[in-house]
């Protein structure tokens, strides 16, 4: 095959320096954190408030001796990630929205950096927010059992978790066309912590629904926190949590790139 | 001398709408290119295909020599673009979106901080450098917009309708830049809706429709196509009542004033060299008659 070659008229600028991209979109996303106060308020007062609503108005009636407290607080934390982790469907669909996604494909960059700025700073931001919860917690009766070892692993379980439904939320984000459905999508998912032994234990619930509270992916990450927390049971639920995040992860990073790369030809 | 652009056959479809059906396009380097057309004649898609956002489904598309579709990083690596919608960070201020952007340009920080000291200037936004960019009006975010297409100097820079929405001064600015930018060896594709913007600003004018390039040339061989002196009549609050073009000749200006004697209207008459309205509409005209009879 022959092709007619045309002399180059332009060097073209050179690649940049490895980690720069991820770098200015983590600055970025950061600075977007900070100057939306709403997205961080919603995330941590909004389980806060589910906390201390579970704990004192149904607490009483699940468990009287005041304990419940202590059975709530995981599930609380998975819920406040999620809710956090949900206003990255939100900041991705909005950058399609408005231009800024396809002036950055235009530029010789990794505009995939991009949804690396949004889930550093969606972890940076739960991660603050889970300490405010626990720190609530522990002032209304949560009595933590577990040595540093199992707090670094407790935490580092949580990390994990959120960076998974991060980027879930992400590839939502893309799929979504509007920041408007990126949200109704994300408030979906929202729902899951609740079909877990996240408020009460599975065995209460009936037949039908304890199957799918079982296999779902929030119950054994929760007995995991739970177990290294409180010292209940641990059994093989740290196995099945690590591999629900990794599977999350990997659906969702797939998801997203074939997604991005849809968006990409759209028009 | 090389061309800065070179397009061959170019199509593309959206759903089976043929947006560009077979386009030819050749850009001299250092030249300022107008792209005029009415909407939907495909200028902004030819735009998306240069700029590497959208996969052409033939022919081929060459930027700077670097073909789009098999070397789009070298591509992305010589071009510079603004697009119709104002792609800036509402979240950031104007500074901290040109210094993102520098970064992103491949400047060090107190390069990128320096040279949006000095755009945020020259775009007259140096009073709101340190306000987000939510709070800009239209105009602002249209001129920061065009600022991070000046933070370097793009061997070739598209530009997608640059002046709809600026006010008239922030236009002829913006003239002053791009003429500025041509001047110093960039390649300037722009598309736009104002005759007179391509008129004042481009070497060459294409004027594109059904997916084609209908006409191009120098804005004074596009005048000369249309032909001849055209003849006005205006009324009494200088509103025209008709306009009649002629080939240029005595007879035929004699032709068209009796013409008007006869209509018995009341006003004065001017004659006028044909604008690039005119060629505009007679083009457009035969490109609907082509179609009509073709279909």
């Amino acid at each position: 095959m022959t092709t007619i070659s045309l002399p180059r008229t332009a060097v073209p600028r050179p690649r940049l320096a490895l980690g720069t991209e991820e770098a200015t979109f983590i600055a970025r996303s950061l600075i977007h954190t900070i100057r939306t106060p709403d997205a961080l308020i919603m995330a941590v007062a909004l389980p806060v408030m589910l906390m201390l609503m579970f704990t004192f108005i149904f607490g009483g009636a699940i468990e009287s001796d005041g304990s419940y407290v202590n059975y709530v607080v995981p599930g609380i934390i998975l819920l406040c990630a999620g809710f956090g982790a949900a206003s990255t469907a939100v900041d991705v669909a909005r950058d399609l929205e408005t231009g800024i996604m396809d002036r950055f494909r235009t530029m010789r960059i990794r505009s995939w950096a991009v949804l690396t700025g949004h889930v550093v700073s969606s972890l940076v931001r739960n991660l603050v927010a889970t300490g405010v919860v626990i720190g609530v917690a522990v002032a209304v009766g949560f009595r933590p059992v577990g040595n540093p070892a199992e707090w670094i692993a407790a935490i580092a379980l949580i990390g994990l978790y959120i960076l998974a439904i991060t980027y879930l939320y992400a590839a939502i984000g893309l799929a979504a066309g509007s920041s408007e459905a990126a949200n109704g999508y994300g408030f979906i998912l929202m729902f899951a912590p609740y079909l877990s032994s996240a408020f009460v234990p599975v065995d209460t619930m009936p037949t039908w629904l304890q199957w799918i509270a079982q296999n779902q992916p929030i119950t054994p990450i929760i007995e995991t926190i739970r177990g290294l927390l409180m010292h209940t049971p641990l059994g093989n639920e740290p196995a099945l949590a690590l591999g629900w995040c990794a599977l999350i992860l990997v659906i969702a990073v797939v998801w997203g790139a074939i997604m991005f790369r849809r968006k990409a030809g759209r028009r | 001398m090389a061309n800065a652009i070179d397009v061959r056959g170019l199509r593309k479809s959206f759903g089976g709408t043929e947006v560009l059906a077979g386009i030819d396009l050749v850009v001299e380097s250092g030249s300022i290119v107008a792209l005029l057309g009415p909407n939907g004649a495909g200028k902004t898609t030819l735009i998306n295909i240069l700029s590497t956002l959208v996969k052409p489904d033939g022919g081929t598309a060459k930027v700077a020599g670097f073909d789009v579709l098999r070397d789009p990083e070298s591509v992305r690596g010589v071009i510079g673009l603004t697009g119709q919608s104002a792609a800036v960070d509402e979240v950031l201020t104007g500074d901290e979106n040109l210094r993102m952007m520098g970064r992103l340009f491949g400047l060090d920080r107190g390069e990128a901080a320096a040279r949006s000291r000095d755009l945020l200037a020259q775009f007259g936004l140096g009073d709101s450098a340190r306000k987000r960019v939510k709070a800009y009006s239209g105009g602002m975010r249209r001129r920061l917009d065009l600022a991070i297409s000046f933070i370097v100097t793009p061997p070739v820079l598209f530009l997608d309708e640059p002046t709809t929405g600026l006010d008239p001064r922030s236009r002829l600015e913006l003239w002053d830049g791009i003429r500025t930018l041509g001047a110093s060896g960039t390649t300037v594709l722009l598309t736009t809706q104002y005759l007179d913007e391509a008129d004042q600003l481009a070497d060459r004018i294409v004027l594109i429709g059904g997916g084609r390039v209908v006409v191009e040339g120098t804005p004074a061989e596009l005048k000369a196509t249309t032909g001849g002196e055209v003849v006005e009549l205006r009324g009494a609050s200088d509103e025209l009542i008709r306009e009649i073009p002629t080939d240029g000749t005595v007879s035929g200006l004699r032709r068209a004033i009796d013409e008007l004697d006869a209509s018995e209207a009341e006003g004065t008459i001017t004659i006028r060299k044909p604008s690039l309205d005119d060629v505009f509409m007679s083009v457009t005209a035969e490109a609907r008659e082509l179609i009509d009879t073709k279909g």
